[in-house]
């Protein structure tokens, strides 16, 4: 669990950041601005929907504190993350945690919760969040500087990434444990609801149907304890 | 609006950062009821069910059959013991290959 395992288990972010960040320099481009102002936001932000979000919002016109309100209901989701990421880390400092707070992303979380080790090292999670966060950078400017997407089959291709990813590290923790299988049809389900009744925005969809299935998982195997 | 794009970009770091680093910085050390600690360990499969459904549908826009297919092609590799990179891999090959041919 050293900052080298970290560097390769991040590897797949890496990848799947690279089509995504092009696309943003391009389109952060194409909406006015500078490529030290986008570079900036990836630098600073470090939040790909809301990154996304913003542009759309920014060239329609809308008020800048409604973008900043925005942002903040976008990525109200890491509360959940970061408040369950703390039950796997190794304490630590916590100007150590402040620091690499910073770089929990859906996917970098991802990679990290799905260890099968507990008590995580500060320095593994190190390493999965500066490759993927170099990734979203350096691509980000690359996209604004060359203006210019990677060819079409290509990136249309290397749009899957991220979910590929996802389901890479979620299938073998679900095979031969009911409960994680469980948890994941059920944030599955919620959300779809959610998504085609049109009853939440995505950040609250989200959060609601992971809070939904935990809280409901967890209530179920409570109860099944006691019986047994 | 140039002008504001920087106070833009401050003002989303800040909203970014708070519920990122105010979960792992005020709970360390603290010791959580055990249904609430259940409850947090539950959520990165939770999430995961909820990050991939329905999103991976739609990575092209208006085809669901390419998400699909891209899925499918994910799980299989997964279900068949793949590491993360080679699901990643394959998945971007199959997909490739497809709009390619297709």
């Amino acid at each position: 669990m050293t900052f080298t395992n970290g560097i390769r288990a991040g590897l797949s972010i890496a990848i799947g950041y690279c089509p995504i960040a092009l696309t943003f320099g391009l389109l952060a481009k194409t909406t006015g601005l500078s490529m030290w102002e986008a570079t900036a936001m990836s630098m600073f932000v470090f939040a790909g929907a809301a990154q996304y979000i913003s542009l759309t919002l920014i060239s329609t016109g809308v008020d800048p504190i409604l973008i900043v309100l925005n942002t903040f209901v976008v990525n109200i989701r890491h509360f959940l993350m970061t408040a369950s990421l703390n039950e796997k880390m190794q304490p630590d400092a916590r100007w150590k945690k402040a620091i690499y707070a910073f770089g929990v992303t859906d996917e970098t979380f991802s990679v990290l919760a799905t260890q099968k080790r507990d008590n995580i090292r500060t320095s593994f999670a190190a390493g999965v969040i500066l490759i993927s966060y170099g990734s979203w950078v350096v691509f980000t400017a690359l996209g604004h500087v060359i203006g210019a997407n990677l060819p079409a089959f290509l990136q249309a291709a290397m749009s899957i990434a991220l979910y590929a990813m996802f389901v890479g590290l979620l299938v073998p923790s679900m095979k031969g444990n009911r409960k994680v299988a469980l948890l994941a049809l059920f944030g599955a389900v919620i959300h779809c609801a959610l998504y085609w009744s049109g009853l939440l925005s995505t950040g609250w969809a989200i959060l609601v149907a992971t809070l939904g299935s935990a809280i409901l998982v967890e209530i179920l195997y409570a109860r099944k304890g006691r019986v047994a | 609006m140039e002008k504001w794009y920087w106070w833009i970009i401050l003002g989303m770091a800040i909203v970014t950062y708070i519920p990122r680093a105010f979960p792992l910085t005020f709970l360390e050390g603290r010791e959580l009821p055990p249904l609430v600690s259940g409850v947090l360990r539950n959520i990165p499969f939770a999430v995961l069910g909820a990050l991939i459904f329905p999103a991976i549908l739609f990575v092209q826009e208006g085809n669901l059959l390419f998400g699909f297919i891209g899925a499918v092609a994910a799980f299989a590799l997964a279900f068949a013991g793949a590491n993360v990179i080679i699901v990643v891999m394959g998945s971007i090959a199959v997909l490739a290959i497809y709009s390619l041919i297709g």
